[in-house]
């Protein structure tokens, strides 16, 4: 076992990151779906669609190495989490579906049948986020594991606090969005995008308290794990580097900064992320399955290992370039070119 | 809704559901994505603007493809999980990393590249741009190489061990990507891939050249097109057969459910052109059969003895009569697609390749054909391996996930009806596309978005399209 605990460890560790980067990258183009009712001007909405076109589908490519990667290094908590998490995936797939046809079909359909494609965006995007936030809310809670299964039925997920997760995952996106918009463009639209992160910033802010204030309540070994003696001399700082960035958020929101606030806020993103680390670590499977339990045979593992070890830097560094290519502001009619 | 159906067959429908409107896009894209960086090879080379006008054409239907291939593929991802948990758990670790191996060598470098072949031509400059379509295209072939190799270790596992829970486990990695079939589907599959998209450019090319014989766009990717289905379907029926062999080798019941041989043959057996097969009464009826043909393809011997669906326990049959039409619906069109190179290369030899109208209504008619014929190609292969999940070692029946029918079915209907929404819609815009005739000053969907976003006027129009050139 011992051997296999380092390489488990690392797994769980890819993995998140994994899911991280599909957060930091989808998080804002989904943020952008769910606004996009309140940017009713068409050319408005080709500038926010022309501002990720081009990414968008590397972006969502990191959930599918999240869900892939979870089934080949991991593959008994993919096999309990899914059936236990069933409706939230149909409905997170079918969000994606819609949202993603949208940025061709609707450069396709004729003009007065263009908004249905934008309802579709901005619908689909709304239904995928608030479909991985309750996901999420529904890891946390736990789920119910009989022997190597899912024990429990199609609906347990649904509750408060899986709803509440939808809902906070979706102001972040939000926020993120909003944040990317002011980075990406200019004049009235950018003025818009800015004073709506203002709400946006103080909606995240009462998203992270009543999720933090929500979570030790689920399982006493998430309040121990965050409160008890010696742990709070690493947890503590978890919340104080939250009240550290939103300053600085509000310092660069104040002076209306182009890039800082979307960074900070995915530095927002990342401590939240990490508070999530903090509760869930060991566990894959909250209080039921521990990474260990759960991760392939160590060859398998091993053997993904070496290509993760030299593609994901790879992948990063195309990546980086692509973004770089259309980096800078994106205008009104004259796109990228 | 849904209470008391089989939860199993729901999910198989589910499964044959979203995959059947998923791989017409990876088969079609595959191709697409090779074809255009032939053109834009051929138009750094040889600085013809035809070709680059075609380039932009066909890239605006490849985005629209690709779009799509993309979002029924993340479906195709998680439905492992959903409605197959227990085939997760059990064949993961071997399953799965071949997956990863997928996601990491090809989506992410089709993704990457994607966004700077639509709309990156004048941002990084021709040579660049090329790179990045070169990238799309190898990424595709990637993509086909690992799930194919994941897709036969499910036809013909080996390398594999099975450990403490249950799980299989590999014992040599080398065994498990390089299994048996692998070769002879890969190859069978990415020649399937090519021969779709020369027949879709090919139908494309003789819509427009039966409307003017003289359209320079339609007359270039009609002949391109062409001499692919003069040359690959003759290689493809090889290739088949050769799979076939294979199959012979490997998976003996699938290719006696294709031939609906029943009954062992001890004198050379059959080949049945056409019946209707009876998996109750075990016997083909209304049967037409060659005598001793069927021995004489998958044997090469008249007389030699072949064993039946009576050698083996009624509970490992596959669904014989789905197998023996599929088949037959797969090869009949394989035949199709040869006799219309044959008829192009005859045309061509006299002269007549832009003008003939009857080659040009049997080319527009085998449009499609490709499509048919890889559906068909993968009921063929895998309704075959029923009832196995991993052929001969993980059943089917228990494979699923832990659900209901009423949460199977009530997705499968999700699934149903979104895809007919999206896919009608989706279709009807690449008609569209394709109706339209490939014209001089031809711009890619990265031009045409944001022009659009506008309101463009001709001039600019002539600017952008000049500045493409």
């Amino acid at each position: 076992m011992t051997g296999s605990i380092d390489i488990a460890t690392i797994w769980a560790f890819i993995i998140a990151f994994a899911v991280f980067v599909y957060v930091v990258m989808d998080g804002f183009d989904l943020g952008l779906g769910i606004l996009f009712p309140l940017f009713p001007e068409k050319s408005d909405r080709d500038v926010i669609m022309n501002s990720v076109a081009p990414v968008w589908d590397g972006n969502e490519t990191w959930l599918v190495l999240g869900g892939g990667g979870m089934m080949a290094a991991f593959p008994l908590a993919y096999a309990v989490l899914m059936p236990a998490l069933y409706t939230p995936m149909i409905a997170m797939l079918i969000g994606l579906i819609f949202r993603g046809v949208a940025f061709e079909f609707r450069w396709r359909a004729t003009p007065g049948k263009r908004n249905r494609w934008d309802i579709a965006f901005a619908g689909g995007s709304l239904l995928a986020t608030l479909a991985q936030g309750i996901a999420l809310g529904a890891i946390l809670q736990g789920v119910h594991v009989e022997g190597r299964h899912y024990g429990g039925g199609w609906w347990d997920w649904l509750t408060p606090f899986s709803i509440l997760t939808g809902v906070a995952l979706a102001v972040g996106y939000c926020l993120l969005g909003a944040t990317w918009l002011v980075l990406k463009t200019e004049g009235a639209l950018r003025e818009r995008a800015y004073h709506l992160s203002w709400y946006l910033l103080f909606a995240m802010l009462g998203a992270i308290g009543a999720v933090s204030v929500a979570t030790p309540f689920l399982n006493v070994q998430y309040t121990e794990r965050w409160f008890a003696w010696p742990n709070v001399i690493l947890t503590a700082p978890v919340p104080i580097a939250v009240a550290a960035v939103t300053a600085l958020l509000l310092r660069a929101l104040a002076n209306k900064w182009d890039t800082q606030p979307f960074f900070l806020t995915l530095a927002l993103f990342a401590l939240s992320y990490a508070g999530l680390g903090i509760s869930m670590y060991p566990y894959i499977v909250p209080q039921s399955i521990t990474i260990w339990q759960a991760a392939s045979p160590e060859n398998s593992q091993v053997f993904m290992l070496f290509g993760v070890a030299v593609l994901i830097p790879l992948i990063l560094g195309y990546t980086a370039w692509a973004y770089w290519v259309f980096r800078g502001k994106v205008r009104a009619g004259s796109g990228y070119h | 809704m849904f209470e008391g159906w089989d939860a199993v067959a729901l999910a198989r429908s589910q499964f044959a559901f979203t995959m059947s409107f998923h791989i017409v896009f990876p088969a079609f894209s595959i191709g697409l994505a090779s074809y255009l960086a032939v053109l834009e090879a051929l138009w750094l080379w040889t600085g013809r603007e035809v070709f680059i006008n075609l380039f932009n054409y066909w890239l605006k239907i490849f985005a629209v493809g690709f779009g799509m291939g993309v979002v029924s593929g993340i479906v195709m991802s998680y439905q492992f999980g959903t409605n197959w948990a227990v085939f997760s758990d059990k064949a993961g670790p071997v399953v799965g990393p071949l997956m990863a191996y997928e996601v990491l060598t090809a989506f992410f470098l089709e993704s990457g590249f994607l966004g700077v072949m639509l709309f990156g031509l004048q941002r990084v400059g021709h040579r660049l741009h090329f790179f990045a379509t070169l990238m799309v295209a190898i990424g595709t072939l990637i993509s086909a190489f690992w799930i194919l190799s994941a897709n036969s270790w499910m036809q013909t596992p080996t390398g594999y061990a099975v450990n403490a829970s249950g799980q299989f486990v590999a014992a040599d990695w080398l065994k498990v990507i390089f299994n048996p079939s692998f070769p002879y589907r890969l190859v069978h599959m990415v020649l399937a891939a090519y021969l779709t998209t020369a027949l879709v450019v090919g139908a494309v090319g003789a819509f427009h050249l039966l409307r003017d014989a003289h359209l320079a766009g339609a007359r270039v990717m009609f002949s391109m097109a062409m001499w692919m289905a003069a040359l690959v379907a003759p290689i493809q029926i090889l290739a088949g057969d050769q799979h076939g062999l294979n199959t012979l080798e490997h998976q003996p019941v699938k290719i006696m459910a294709m031939e609906g041989h029943f009954q062992s043959h001890k004198e050379g057996a059959p080949l049945f052109l056409f019946g209707l097969p009876d998996q109750s009464d075990a016997k083909v009826k209304y049967a037409i059969e060659v005598p001793k043909l069927g021995s004489l393809i998958l044997k090469h011997s008249l007389d030699a003895p072949m064993k039946g669906l009576d050698t083996v326990p009624r509970e490992n049959w596959p669904p014989v009569a789905i197998l023996f039409w599929s088949f037959r619906i797969m090869a009949g069109l394989g035949f199709l697609m040869m006799g219309l190179g044959l008829f192009s290369l005859w045309t061509r030899w006299r002269g007549t390749l832009y003008q003939s109208r009857w080659l040009h209504f049997f080319a527009l008619a085998m449009g499609p054909a490709g499509f048919v014929a890889v559906l068909a190609g993968w009921f063929t292969t895998e309704v075959g391996r029923q009832p196995f999940t991993v052929y001969g070692l993980l059943r089917t029946a228990e494979s699923a996930s832990p659900l209901g029918a009423p949460a199977v079915g009530s997705s499968l209907l999700a699934f149903v009806i979104v895809y007919f929404i999206v896919y009608a819609a989706g279709l009807i815009y690449l008609f569209r596309l394709m109706a339209a005739p490939p014209h001089p000053g031809e711009q890619g969907p990265g031009s045409e978005a944001p022009a659009r976003a506008a309101g463009i006027t001709p001039a600019a129009g002539v600017a952008a399209g000049g500045a493409a050139r």
